[in-house]
């Protein structure tokens, strides 16, 4: 899911760049014929360059390498001979064995120790693009771990609303567990908490700084001509959340899956009230104005809502949505002559908690 | 040992049988080829004799590579290349570095990791699987034990595989 939502992303800086086919030359340090100028290392927008193409990159491995084994086992029981050409191409001629498995293992600890850190660096760099800039409402500290809750909460939002739908129509209620929906609603209780102290931090900084711009910016958030918007961010992302205090909310599919999408409407709302209203009156009043999406601005994004979804049901057609190896060492871990069964149900819901569990990816 | 057949497959459908099989097996003085199992069992490199793997060393080294390229080139770019007066300011500083360095450090260290185990466990796109049985990836657990490298009479080895629990034995060709 990582990967396409980037790959998504991607489409909006790459499509505004005007001539992207030019784009390799302003965003990495190539070697170029404009008297060798270099990219600015100085620019937290050549900061966001490396720390996405980091993330998309090592995410793009850490999946792979965690597909490899299914692979082998789609391929091993593969009848058709273009099924078995195709899988066994992409499994890369793995055989399952001990020392190859051994060494995957210390592959996949690391790389989750090494994504782990870069969840972190990739929402902070983010938020550097407008921290750094001196536009009030933007130029705000908190803007690195207020990002980095806020995409831990909607990411776990969207991955709930996708989760849910794979969820019944491929009928893997044994393998997720309403446990584990559980467990991922109350991740979402804490960020969004900690995403609505966030809020309330910015409007007491706006007043505390006794700066005017800011004081005014925040004001005509709440106030102002998108106050609608303002308002429907904060209830979605800080009220709605609240409700999965209630255990039997937090335990409803029904409701999981409306929080979810409530949550993921919040989360847009966010962007735009930060981008929007931060932008449509800033220090000079004769540059205010009101924000108008062209068909263009609403093409644009229908088409990567478009194509997020195209890739997700292909990868949902074609490769395995849960990793069969994973399950399979759970399974006779958790059987009943298993002596580890107690220890092994808490690893799963550590690991369901992690923000860089496999079906994150 | 008979002409043609190279290896025997010993057939388990457990991972604790196979835990203690591979050590009732290496016990009796037999040399296990390899075991292949469907997911990682817990303690089966150990149980077979393996040292651990040093690919976290290799994860660090392609990160001190990473660390160094980036600041290398950095200093280079914005220092000696092309060094850009931006109010008067230094043209090279070690916190606005900070972030590509940090990016380039974690990108080279899996790429790097990454790649050494491709390498070292050869796999690569359409590489070719060696297969004993195909299913080893899916619910059975496979011990390949090569009879060239064995001196103990194949029929005595056949006898302590199935009295180590395996439901099966095969003889495949090399």
């Amino acid at each position: 899911m990582t990967i396409f939502a980037v790959i998504c992303a991607a489409m909006f800086p790459v499509l505004h760049m005007g001539r992207p086919w030019l784009g390799a030359y302003w965003t990495l340090p190539l070697p170029n014929t404009f008297g060798s100028l270099w990219v600015n290392f100085n620019s937290p927008l050549l900061w966001d360059v490396f720390a996405i193409s980091t993330y998309f990159t090592v995410s793009l491995v850490f999946w792979y390498v965690g597909l490899i084994p299914d692979f082998a086992t789609i391929r091993d029981r593969a009848k058709g001979i273009i099924s078995r050409t195709v899988y066994g191409a992409l499994s890369f001629g793995w055989n399952g064995s001990a020392r190859t498995w051994e060494r995957y293992e210390a592959v996949a600890l690391i790389l989750a120790g090494l994504a782990t850190p870069l969840v972190l660096s990739v929402h902070t760099i983010v938020s550097f693009d407008f921290a750094t800039s001196v536009i009030p409402g933007w130029h705000t500290t908190i803007f690195p771990p207020y990002f980095v809750a806020g995409a831990i909460f909607s990411g776990f939002a969207m991955v709930l609303t996708l989760m849910l739908i794979t969820r019944k129509v491929y009928k893997l209620e044994d393998y997720i567990t309403i446990n584990h929906i559980e467990m991922m609603n109350i991740i979402i209780i804490v960020t969004g908490s900690i995403v609505g102290v966030a809020y309330i931090t910015e409007l007491f900084m706006a007043w505390y700084s006794g700066v005017e711009y800011e004081q005014y910016a925040f004001l005509n958030r709440a106030t102002g001509p998108y106050w609608w918007a303002y308002w429907t961010m904060m209830t979605c992302n800080v009220i709605s959340p609240q409700l999965f205090w209630i255990k039997k909310i937090r335990t409803s599919i029904v409701a999981t899956f409306i929080l979810s999408i409530v949550v993921n409407i919040g989360m847009w709302f966010e962007r735009f009230v930060i981008i929007v209203t931060s932008l449509h009156r800033d220090y000079l009043p004769s540059s205010w104005a009101m924000f108008q999406p062209t068909i263009y601005d609403l093409g644009i994004y229908i088409f990567t809502i478009g194509l997020f979804f195209t890739l997700f049901f292909l990868f949902a057609k074609f490769f395995p949505v849960i990793n069969m190896a994973e399950v399979k060492s759970i399974i006779k871990a958790t059987s009943e002559k298993s002596p580890m069964r107690e220890i092994d149900t808490t690893t799963q819901t550590a690991e369901e908690m992690a923000p860089t569990a496999s079906k994150d990816q | 040992m008979k002409k043609g057949i190279n290896y025997l497959v010993g057939v388990f459908d457990d991972d604790d049988v196979l835990l203690k099989a591979v050590a009732t097996v290496r016990a009796s003085g037999i040399r296990i080829h390899e075991c292949y199992t469907p997911f990682p069992v817990h303690g089966l490199g150990d149980a077979l004799g393996y040292k651990r793997s040093k690919l976290p060393i290799a994860a660090f080294l392609f990160g001190m590579l990473g660390t160094s390229l980036a600041l290398l080139m950095q200093f280079y770019m914005m220092g000696i290349d092309w060094p850009m007066i931006i109010g008067g300011k230094n043209f090279t500083s070690i916190p606005t570095f900070f972030p590509v360095t940090f990016e380039l450090t974690v990108l080279l260290s899996a790429l790097g990791m990454v790649g050494t185990f491709m390498v070292i466990s050869d796999l690569r796109p359409y590489g070719k699987a060696k297969v004993f049985d195909l299913r080893a990836t899916d619910d059975k657990f496979i011990m390949a034990i090569d009879l060239s490298k064995n001196s103990i009479d194949t029929a005595e080895i056949k006898q302590t595989l199935s009295s180590a629990g395996a439901v099966e034995i095969n003889e495949k060709h090399g």
